[in-house]
């Protein structure tokens, strides 16, 4: 009875505070004509331009959306890592090397964290780089193209999840591992994870021109699982911070069983260091087979090349390379702050958050300050590295982020609320509700040495009730806040395209200009482009028919073609002539197996189409182009394999 | 140096301009162009007037309506260059000269033939407005039946279909005015300075 009475009592006290607090909120919403309502803040007038792109990442869609802050419009889904029919990635010719790997063709993977590129520490707007998770790949979207120009894949790697994190002049963009594994891969028993399983950190050097990617050197860690990451930036640019979970280095229920040290760990990693290593050539060279895949603008076309090894740093041999800070409790989120002095650690699994120092770091390694090691890397001390605790903030800490004034915002995933506090004295300045279940939240620049502190989305796991219902499986939602005043304000809710994993943030100006509006047709170097009508043709090779062919309003050259048999491999190498934003045409053909074509000004794509039949069949344009766009169709005419009907073409009979 | 000589060279000089910028430009705006297209008309060619492909894209929508494409070739960007060439060569021998009724001469030759110009101009719109394929994909009739015609206005603006068509003179024929009105100032200062 008395815990029933207690239990009751402590309902009421905290319903008396939301009393309190709503009624707060209410105050401050009346407090005169000047203040904003929140949809005066989020409407964007018909014609206008958002302030702000927001790009989030699919989950596991494995694309990325491109969003308008504070409108919360959705202007664009890139495809990155799946397959993607409308825009014909991965099943036209020309996109099919984007999506192989050493297993293969994979037409899926979960995409989670995306960066853009920086220099000095700023957002520059010229790249955002995004990991798949599943089978290990860092991707480089270009944002003059909105198009995915760059895969790679990562070898030693399983559940890529602690990347893709950009250092504060793009030198790096890091990939982790999530699971260890044998390195190199081997058939051995699971039971002998413990000491044997190994993970690999990749440090992916970046060219500063094209933003090639490529894999600079791994460093070889413990067993244990990396889970997300951060640079050092400003003082502590050269280092790299990874969380770590399961440093119990369990194989199963791990949940339970990677759930009973008291502390893991941060892991920081001297990369500056590592490059000297490299230099001194204290690396080995590991066979690794991994692809790493490039689409050229000027040719239209991926290459996929097969690469055969990697250089490996060996933590646990190479002095000054990691140490490993503790932090309580499976820290998930791993964040530096914009003036690279504090590393956030979010101990999922606790209720508070432990904020190490980049200061007393450096002189506790000087110090020696150790609290033994793990296979041979020393572990600093607890309190030796600790600026300060955020005290009892929320429950289940994932993710913080900062706003550039001193304060920090994390997520609380068990209490589903985004808490404001502030650097250096760790109070609590605020909270808002976030409905429901937050993972990451995103400010943007908020992960670089200058955040644009004005909005603030959190990104949430569930939304139940929150929209019209859509049978069992309803959206997940991304939560648009102010956080412009002392207190955060929550604008606007609205739903994504499959899991708003992380986001990436940047105002538009940066990025607008750059912004492409069509391919030059005398730049187009796709090996069976034609630049006009008079250039096309039919080409039979074999079995292989090629069909150079042209689009513009509002016709295809050639539009009547004969000659092509049951058998025959057909080749439709399509080229849109037009030379003006936003005329794209499309080409569906009946019983194609692969997708439609989606051709933008200047460009050439290509399909493939098997026909199995004799008979008469017809092409179309997909995408609506103009007031002939229905006129815009042809036929193709397929005779039985021994027929005489010669190749020919022609468009009104020429 | 007299100052009336000055401005006679001056006029001489700034007709050269016209090698480098458009006399004219006709703007076409629509709903779905927020960047109208443009034409700029020099002495010597056409060009794009607003974006790339400017005359290209003209020359697309045009086919739709059996307009026949802009000219690349025409007799008057060879005559022109010629004229314009001659007349600043007259004007600086003018100059030289220094005689006041050689400055008025070369501003009455030169209005007449800025006259026969637009005069031409109209001409060439006519044309290119009112031949039409007969086998074009959109045939329009106007109010009285006939087929309607797409000729842009030598000076004004005028809607035509889902385009309002802008047609003003551009920065060359600003230069060209000034030129004219720099030897017409030659005229009259040379009638107050002493011989």
């Amino acid at each position: 009875m008395k815990f029933l009475l207690k239990h009751i009592a402590i309902a009421f006290i905290i319903s008396a505070g939301l009393l309190i607090s709503a009624c707060g909120s209410g105050g401050s919403g009346n407090s005169g004509a000047l203040n904003k309502t929140a949809a005066e803040k989020v409407f964007v007038a018909p014609g206008e331009w958002d302030s702000h792109y927001a790009f989030v990442s699919g989950g596991f869609s494995g694309q990325l959306a491109v969003y308008g802050i504070p409108s919360g419009r959705l202007f664009k889904v890139i495809p990155v890592f799946s397959v993607d029919a409308e825009k014909a990635w991965g099943f036209n010719e020309e996109t099919k090397p984007m999506l192989t790997t050493s297993h293969g063709f994979i037409p899926w993977d979960d995409s989670h964290h995306p960066d853009i590129s920086q220099t000095k520490g700023e957002l520059d707007g010229r790249w955002v780089f995004i990991n798949a998770n599943n089978t290990p790949r860092i991707a480089r979207i270009s944002l003059e193209t909105f198009e995915t120009e760059e895969i790679i894949e990562i070898p030693n790697s399983a559940g890529n999840h602690s990347s893709s994190f950009v250092t504060e002049n793009t030198e790096y963009v890091v990939a982790g591992t999530r699971f260890s594994i044998p390195i190199p891969q081997r058939d051995m028993s699971i039971k002998e994870y413990k000491g044997n399983f190994k993970a690999a950190l990749s440090f992916l050097k970046v060219d500063p021109e094209t933003g090639h990617m490529n894999i600079d050197f791994q460093i070889l860690m413990p067993g244990f699982d990396y889970d997300l990451s951060h640079p050092g930036r400003g003082k502590s640019h050269g280092w790299f911070f990874f969380s770590t979970y399961n440093t119990e280095e369990a194989n199963t229920l791990l949940e339970v069983n990677a759930s009973q040290n008291d502390k893991d760990f941060i892991a920081a990693i001297n990369w500056k260091k590592a490059q000297e290593y490299v230099k001194a050539g204290k690396f080995k060279t590991m066979s690794a087979k991994y692809t790493h895949n490039i689409y050229e603008n000027s040719t239209h076309s991926a290459t996929s090349k097969m690469e055969t090894s990697v250089r490996v740093l060996d933590a646990s041999k190479l002095p000054g390379l990691v140490y490993l800070m503790p932090t309580p409790k499976s820290p998930h989120g791993c964040d530096v702050d914009p003036t690279g002095e504090y590393i956030v650690g979010s101990g999922k699994l606790s209720a508070s958050l432990t904020v190490h120092s980049f200061t007393k770091m450096q002189q506790a390694i000087k110090d020696k300050n150790f609290d033994g090691e793990a296979y041979g890397i020393p572990i600093l001390k607890f309190d030796a590295t600790l600026a300060g605790t955020v005290q009892q903030p929320g429950l289940g800490p994932l993710h913080t982020e900062f706003d550039g004034r001193g304060n920090a915002y994390t997520t609380f995933f068990i209490s589903s609320e985004v808490v404001k506090w502030k650097l250096g004295t760790w109070e609590v300045l605020d909270r808002k509700p976030t409905y429901y279940s937050v993972g990451h939240l995103m400010i943007p620049g908020g992960n670089s040495g200058k955040p644009f502190g004005k909005y603030m989305i959190a990104m949430n796991k569930i939304t139940k009730d929150r929209y019209l219902p859509t049978g069992p499986e309803v959206c997940q939602s991304a939560q648009l806040f102010d956080i412009s005043g002392d207190k955060m304000e929550l604008l606007l809710d609205f739903p994504t395209v499959g899991e708003p994993h992380y986001a990436a943030g940047i105002p538009a100006e940066k990025i607008i200009k750059r912004s492409k509006k069509f391919f030059k047709l005398e730049e187009n170097k796709h090996p069976y482009s034609v630049t006009s009508e008079a250039e096309t043709k039919v080409v039979r090779d074999g079995k292989n028919v090629h069909i150079y062919m042209t689009m513009i309003r509002s016709h295809f050259s050639p539009d009547n073609i004969e000659g092509i048999k049951v058998g025959d491999r057909v080749y439709f190498h399509v080229t849109n002539l037009e030379q003006d934003y936003d005329v794209p045409h499309g080409l569906g053909v009946i019983g194609a197996k692969t997708s439609e074509l989606l051709i933008m000004p200047g460009q050439t794509e290509t399909m493939v189409w098997e026909p199995k039949k004799p008979g008469v069949w017809p092409f179309y344009c997909t995408d609506f182009c103009s007031a002939l766009h229905q006129e815009m169709q042809g036929y193709i005419r397929v005779s039985p394999r021994n027929s005489k009907v010669k190749l020919s073409w022609s468009l009104d009979g020429e | 140096m007299k100052t009336s000589k000055l401005f006679m060279f001056g006029s001489a000089l700034l007709l050269l301009s016209l090698f480098v910028l458009p006399l004219w430009n006709i703007t076409l705006e629509a709903p779905q162009y927020p960047e109208p297209l443009g034409l700029n008309i020099h002495i010597n060619m056409l060009s794009d007037g607003n974006n790339p492909n400017d005359v290209k894209n003209i020359d697309l929508l045009n086919h739709y309506i059996g307009m026949q494409h802009l000219p690349v070739n025409m007799p008057e960007f060879k005559i022109f260059p010629i004229v314009i060439l001659v007349m600043s060569l007259l004007g600086f021998i003018f100059g030289f000269v220094g005689k006041r009724a050689l400055y008025l001469t070369w501003v009455v030759a030169m209005a007449l033939l800025g006259l026969a110009g637009i005069y031409d101009f109209y001409q060439w719109l006519y044309e290119y407005g009112h031949n039409l394929d007969p086998n074009a994909i959109l045939k329009f009739l106007d109010k009285s039946g006939n087929p309607m015609a797409y000729q842009p206005p030598v000076i004004g603006t005028k809607k035509l279909l889902n385009f309002t068509v802008h047609s003003y003179p551009s920065y060359g024929a600003y230069m060209m005015t000034l030129s004219m009105i720099s030897a017409f100032v030659a005229f009259i200062k040379s009638g107050k300075e002493k011989e």
